[in-house]
């Protein structure tokens, strides 16, 4: 494992190297622009200026407040009625199929809606992280609860779990780890809709961030965003879903250790 | 407990269409009797289990424990299934507890008696292991000792070792009929093992194919701890198996081939055949 480890690792970083050289190595042939294609050091001065003078940080502040804020409802709301359609027939058979026919709307066709209901809001971006994050999160944690093998359930029932208790100590363990798989997609589409929301309208966080750069006519702007912006997506994945996903495979026995 | 069913029937809706499982089932099984019921596949010996347990119920008849009709699950009633039905985001102690808590024992009570039922059953090395963790012969002793913690009156094992290795089989079976003889539960247990049948049990009873009913009770006279090799037995075995082929072949015609016909092709030889006669 160490040494596979260490493999794995000096070929990313010859990876990388080797991106960065073929970056760097355009840019000195000089064939477009400075302004429209800036070399890697130019960028990595606009990172450390941003962070610097803490344009980055509040925008980073600022939209992970917007997100933190749409997904917890999404993630409230989106469990809770996935564990109902999930129970529920009559549910399941009204609000389950609408769900799944609005799922296919992309997120960012809410916003001339949220804005007209809303206005240029807090709470128009909200919505539409909301939109964006808890159907996929209601409709992963439908599935899961309609996949628990039914010896389970017959299981518990006969050492008399019923009602509230075959709910809690069954139903969700059982389904929890589709639940967690639906959070990391609702994860991933309200950070797409608010990046989205964000360039479109909203003033503050990363997404107009990028837009400034645009209409600055200042690319290394627009790529040290990007960065961030994929280093935040990658963080969470990786990080926070990653280590939960690894945890819970492991102790439900869905992968060898 | 006594457990009695009274003409019990029971069918199901099977593709838009009506299967009867079991015809006018009846038989009585004894305070601390250990029976095992013996038929082909898909004979309704899991549908037995269920309608004892209450998990199920029949569409007439009676299915009485304790003198009382069944009228859904009890903590004096548990079922063994035959196999991954503990719960894979548990432990070992945590799936033997979990009876305990959903009724309410104390944490330290549940704790006690969990462990002392996983050491009836030797696991006490595997106490926080997870299922997945474990072999197949150990699930089931897990599962076992999630039964016996709850000390219920009328264990119900469906097939229990089916999936079991032959080796790791025998070694349960022999626990399993060490373990009735100290805690002399109400036992009914279904296999499709003769040899497992007549080993454990008191009675075994044979259920004819689909619909199932109850063909012909064999009493099993041989005094405990049983051996394996035990000639009285194999005796027995064979007496079994050769009413069994009948049945098996009914199945096997109605799965496979209409003239299917088992002696001929061979996959079960007469018991009492003349060794070497056919040379």
């Amino acid at each position: 494992m160490g040494k596979y480890f260490l493999l794995k690792i000096t070929r990313q970083i010859v990876f990388y190297t080797l991106l960065i050289a073929v970056w760097e190595f355009f840019f000195r042939l000089r064939l477009w622009p400075q302004y429209l294609f800036p070399s890697p050091g130019q960028v990595l001065e606009t990172l450390a200026d941003g962070f610097e003078n803490k344009t980055f940080l509040v925008a980073i502040g600022v939209s992970l407040r917007r997100l933190v804020i749409g997904y917890a409802i999404s993630m409230f709301f989106g469990t809770l009625l996935g564990l109902a359609i999930g129970k529920v027939r009559a549910l399941d058979e009204t609000v389950g199929g609408f769900f799944v026919g609005l799922q296919t709307l992309p997120s960012i066709c809410w916003l001339p809606l949220a804005i007209l209901w809303f206005g240029l809001s807090e709470s128009a971006i909200t919505f539409v992280v909301v939109m964006g994050s808890l159907l996929s999160i209601t409709i992963a944690t439908d599935g899961g609860v309609k996949n628990i093998q039914p010896i389970y359930l017959k299981a518990g029932e006969n050492m008399g779990a019923r009602g509230a208790g075959l709910f809690w100590h069954i139903v969700l363990p059982a389904a929890f780890p589709s639940i967690l798989a639906g959070l990391k997609q609702g994860w991933s589409f309200a950070w797409r809709s608010l990046m989205a929301g964000e360039i479109l309208f909203v003033s503050m966080g990363l997404g107009h961030l990028l837009n400034m750069g645009r209409e600055l006519n200042d690319m290394s702007q627009v790529i040290a965003v990007m960065i961030v912006i994929v280093a935040i997506g990658v963080t969470m994945d990786g990080v926070v879903f990653g280590v939960a996903e690894r945890k819970v495979r492991r102790l439900w026995g869905l992968q060898k250790a | 407990m006594r457990v009695v069913l009274k003409r019990v029937h029971k069918s199901f809706q099977q593709k838009g269409q009506r299967v009867q499982v079991l015809r006018d089932v009846n038989f009585t099984i004894e305070e601390g009797e250990f029976i095992c019921v013996i038929g082909p596949s898909g004979c309704g010996k899991s549908t037995l289990i269920s309608l004892i347990a209450g998990l199920e119920f029949p569409d007439s008849g009676e299915v009485f424990v304790d003198s009382k009709i069944v009228e859904g699950t009890s903590r004096d009633i548990l079922v063994v299934f035959q196999e991954a039905a503990l719960f894979p985001w548990l432990s070992v102690l945590g799936n033997v507890e979990f009876g305990l808590k959903i009724a309410g024992v104390p944490e330290r009570e549940r704790r006690d008696r969990a462990l002392e039922a996983i050491k009836m059953v030797h696991l006490a090395r595997f106490v926080n292991a997870h299922p997945h963790e474990l072999s197949g012969g150990m699930r089931q002793r897990a599962a076992l000792a999630r039964a016996l913690v709850m000390d219920p009156k009328v264990l119900l094992m469906d097939e229990p070792f089916a999936a079991l290795d032959a080796q790791t089989r025998q070694m349960l079976q022999v626990e399993l009929q060490e373990i009735w003889q100290k805690t002399k539960k109400t036992v009914l247990f279904v296999t499709h093992n003769v040899r497992e049948a007549t080993f454990l049990a008191d009675r075994v009873l044979e259920i004819s194919a689909r619909p199932g009913m109850i063909k012909k009770e064999h009493p099993i006279h041989v005094p405990r701890p049983r051996r394996e090799q035990d000639p009285q037995l194999l005796a027995l075995q064979a007496r079994i198996m050769s009413s069994l082929k009948d049945e098996i072949e009914k199945v096997a015609r109605q799965e496979l081939d209409t003239d299917y016909e088992l002696s001929k092709s061979g996959v079960l030889v007469p018991v009492d055949r003349n060794v070497g006669s056919n040379i």
